[in-house]
């Protein structure tokens, strides 16, 4: 067998494997709103975490969305308690001041009476979107953005560099602007105007992006082979348009939006469009990888795992088994066997994933 | 290897060219030294080598620059990243992927290596720096003097002939410097780089340097011994060796240390006169202070006192938690436990108006006290704040930097000026504790020769000044106490001799001159003499 073949030995996983693994599971809590089978998803997705994980500053980005999963929460509730009318329920928990409103607005009500329903119901829709931002978050902690932009095709490096270099600024924004608030109370001034705190951020992270350019400039960054540009035109423009179709097929098939068939072909379409243009793109460009991650049979482990946790329950969401649904708010939730089978299996990670490689002086001699 | 030819810079809206007629050239496998006043072009002409003047800074070049036979006209940046490895001043800036790894790898997968070679080329050069042991860490886990080696490193793989660097040990402590220049020389001496490098800490390079720059007007090259007997200003080792009257002149330690036996025979039992700091009232005091960044411990358990008339130097490694003290003066941070008191104040519960009555800092990144669009607003904006006379800021400007261009934007202003603007602004409130963090960073020996009479002038006028540096000469030219921090704790505190003269990376290079004799500075020996004779 390969040395990259074994589950044992540690290497760093694909990090296309595990943004589809997770991609799996937020496809398979969007087909439930039964709160025992998100739980369990989000559990599922936490302990892979706790077990692949390395200790990058990126990897404490899974709590950083379950506690933004949180706030959807909250914001929903809230929302739904304000705004709530009787159409969900008849159960009271408590009554609001109500804000009278006038005529125009006569079919919108802001307090008064809140339903357990209403609470409920917003609880479970948060819920769900909650738990789909946590298993974006565990892909997160487990592989950052960087190195699956790295992995991305040739022709799409360009625009892969850019995303990259946007994920970096945003929190360096957040650093200067910190920085800056502190320096301002050097100065002897309270207040802040848009001035004193926005323009030197905004001047900072300009000047850091032209140093950056020059740095990249310098270090052979965007070195091309000779194409034609009528060709180049073309392989953007159906680039472009490939990644069109992908992300409408993709859309549809989760939200039945359009009919399947028709789903299912613009995705098709689109894939095929997007390989090929890359293909051609491909002549382009000169450069050659450094250290490329492999792609074998643990990945292709990962990947099933998630698969099948997402097939299971699109296909017991289309064949209607019951507990994915709720009959209604205020039930106790069921608990459906065969989806808590499919997600369970999306743990398989925890073991098929190879294990991080210790750093070096962690290693006794 | 480098040829410039009548070379004349001009940036776009500029009425004077930042380069007028260079030529110069530096042939293969030598170590050129870029020296000249802060603002003078250094920058320019570093960036000119592998053509980002003018392609990527816009400006017109007039002349020819000359680069492994190719002309930077015709070749892009990007088309001579094979021949010109270039490192900026931040290493942090440059950076273009998050792992050590990766970083170094990045010029070779542009120019198209092929994977195998790339895998040894790496290999080496981790051995070569001496980064093995941090191949895999992120980029923000690195110490000062590791980020460094590592941009160094990412220019190498992909085999310049030519490694371009700007101030690569401005920002670091004596350690890390240590740790670079030794790798350089590795370069220079093994493989045959010819290295194009701006310093200003010529004390700390200008030994290894086979030919001198100079930038001051005009352009000149020479070999450094001939240059540093008429340069008007040089590091303390030649200044000591001119005034001994030393010939060949010594560049480094070494050589003048084997020269100096006469001079410490000549100098016999005179010893120089004690730093008597004024000693006033006590201005400030830490109690027992611990901060934390998150779980990292920055400072634990610190406990100091500063009075009137101190100079107070803080040292110690990048990260040792100099620049959280400093912070935590002016309350910038909040203590987890542990008291401040500063001239009288809590600062964290004093409104601003009153704070910079009482403390003035400036900041590690001097850019972030500055907001005006000209350095004219900047100055009349600082009068107003600190309630002060109009036209005393930019009369200090112009004590510390002569001649900058009221109308310039100070993102505009070299390094070096730019700190002179932010010292300025600061000391125009004159606050009775003044708090500076690295304000050597950029500066040439005359910014600094006026900067320490400054503090001189104000600690005689019973202010309290705190430094936190890495310039070992600065610190042995002003500072009464020396303070040195490691792992966020107080390791020694006392008199400026008693500290750093015995320490080996603290000691400045009079004192391993002529050691065992207790002379920190040349101006101290040359006081001695005189009684002497």
């Amino acid at each position: 067998m390969r040395a990259v073949h074994h589950l044992t030995l540690p290497r760093a996983l694909h990090p296309g494997a595990w943004w589809l693994w997770a991609l799996g599971l937020a496809v398979a809590a969007s087909r439930t709103r039964n709160p025992v089978l998100l739980v369990l998803i989000l559990a599922v997705a936490g302990f892979v975490v706790a077990a692949r994980r390395s200790d990058a500053p990126w990897a404490n980005s899974y709590l950083a969305f379950l506690k933004l999963g949180l706030v959807v929460i909250g914001v929903r509730i809230v929302l739904q308690a304000l705004l709530s009318t009787r159409s969900q329920g008849n159960t009271l928990l408590f009554t609001l001041p109500q804000i009278p409103l006038p005529d125009w607005a006569s079919g919108v009500k802001l307090g008064g009476e809140v339903s357990a329903e209403a609470v409920v119901t917003a609880l479970y829709d948060g819920g769900q979107l909650a738990v789909m931002l946590c298993c974006i978050g565990a892909a997160n902690a487990l592989a950052s953005p960087r190195r699956l932009l790295k992995s991305l095709p040739g022709a799409l490096y360009e625009m892969g560099v850019a995303c990259v270099v946007a994920l970096t600024f945003a929190p360096q924004l957040v650093t200067d602007a910190r920085r800056i608030r502190g320096a301002r109370r050097l100065r002897g001034r309270t207040r802040g105007s848009f001035r004193t705190t926005a323009m030197p951020v905004l001047e900072g992270a300009l000047d850091r992006s032209v140093e950056l350019a020059a740095a990249m400039d310098s270090r052979g960054y965007g070195r091309t082979a000779h194409v034609p540009r009528r060709q180049r035109r073309i392989t953007g423009a159906s680039v472009l348009l490939g990644l069109l179709g992908i992300m409408l097929g993709v859309y549809s098939l989760l939200t039945d939006a359009m009919a399947f068939p028709v789903a299912a072909g613009a995705l098709a379409f689109g894939v095929l469009l997007a390989t090929g243009a890359m293909a051609v793109g491909r002549q382009r460009v000169t450069r050659t990888r450094y250290r490329p991650d492999p792609w074998a049979l643990p990945e292709w482990l990962v990947i099933g795992s998630g698969a099948v946790a997402a097939a299971t329950l699109i296909v017991a969401a289309a064949r209607g088994v019951e507990g994915l649904v709720l009959p209604g708010p205020l039930v106790v939730p069921p608990v459906p066997l065969l989806p808590v089978l499919g997600i369970l299996i999306g743990l398989a990670p925890a073991v098929a994933a190879p294990p991080l490689i210790r750093r070096r002086e962690l290693v006794p001699a | 290897m480098i040829e410039f030819n009548r070379v004349t810079v001009t940036y776009d809206g500029a009425a004077e060219p930042a380069l007028r007629d260079v030529s110069f050239t530096v042939p293969e496998g030598e170590l050129a030294l870029v020296v000249g006043r802060t603002g003078s072009g250094k920058s320019t002409l570093l960036r000119a080598i592998n053509g980002l003047v003018p392609h990527f800074t816009g400006g017109t070049l007039a002349g020819r620059v000359l680069v492994n036979g190719r002309d930077t006209k015709d070749y892009r940046p990007r088309d001579l990243a094979d021949v010109v490895g270039i490192v900026g001043q931040d290493p942090m800036a440059g950076f273009v992927t998050d792992t050590v790894e990766d970083e170094l790898a990045y010029s070779m997968e542009s120019l198209g290596v092929p994977p195998d070679v790339m895998r040894r080329r790496v290999e080496e050069t981790l051995d070569l720096l001496g980064l093995a042991d941090v191949r895999d860490r992120p980029l923000t886990a690195l110490s000062g003097g590791q980020r460094q080696r590592t941009a160094i490193g990412a220019a190498l793989t992909s085999h310049p002939a030519v490694l371009v660097l700007d101030e690569p040990t401005s920002a670091l402590d004596p350690q890390a410097a240590e740790e670079v220049l030794a790798a350089l020389q590795r370069l220079v001496h093994d493989l045959g780089v010819t290295v194009v490098m701006a310093e200003h800490r010529l004390e700390r390079v200008i030994q290894y340097a086979d030919r001198v720059i100079e930038i001051s007007g005009a352009v000149s090259t020479g070999l450094p011994a001939d240059l540093m007997v008429t340069a008007p200003v040089a590091p303390p080792v030649v200044e000591l060796g001119r005034l001994a009257g030393w010939s060949p002149l010594p560049l480094s330690v070494r050589d003048a240390r084997r020269a100096a036996g006469v001079l410490r025979e000549r100098l016999g039992d005179h010893r120089p006169a004690p730093r008597v700091a004024v000693i006033g009232e006590e201005l400030a005091r830490c109690n027992d202070l611990v901060v934390s960044y998150g779980s990292v411990p920055a400072l634990r358990g610190v406990s100091v006192a500063l009075r009137a008339g101190e100079v107070v130097a803080l040292m110690g490694r990048n990260g040792a938690g100099k620049s959280t003290l400093l912070n935590a003066l002016v309350g910038l941070v909040q203590p987890r436990s542990g008291s401040v008191v500063a001239a009288g104040i809590d600062p964290r519960r004093t409104k601003p108006k009153q704070l910079i009555k009482a403390v003035g800092l400036v900041p590690q990144e001097p850019a972030d006290l500055l907001y005006a669009p000209t350095v004219a607003e900047e100055c009349a904006g600082a009068d107003s704040d600190f309630h002060v006379t109009p036209g005393r800021c930019r009369a200090l400007l112009e004590r510390l930097a002569p001649d900058i261009d009221d109308e310039m934007h100070p993102r505009d202003l070299s390094e070096g000026q730019r700190l002179c603007l932010a010292l300025a602004v600061v000391l125009c409130g004159a606050p009775p504790l003044l708090l500076l963090d690295e304000p050597t960073r950029g500066l040439d020996y005359g910014a600094k020769r006026r900067l320490v009479e400054i503090l001189r002038e104000l600690a005689a006028d019973g202010h309290a000044v705190v430094l936190s540096t890495h310039d070992v000469e600065m610190v042995a030219e002003v500072a009464t106490r020396v303070l040195v921090l490691a792992d966020g704790e107080l390791v020694s505190d006392g008199d400026t001799a008693t500290v750093i003269a015995g320490s080996p990376a603290f000691a400045p290079q009079v004192a391993k001159i002529l050691a065992p004799l207790p002379f920190l500075t040349v101006g101290e020996v040359a006081t001695a003499l005189e009684r002497a004779s």
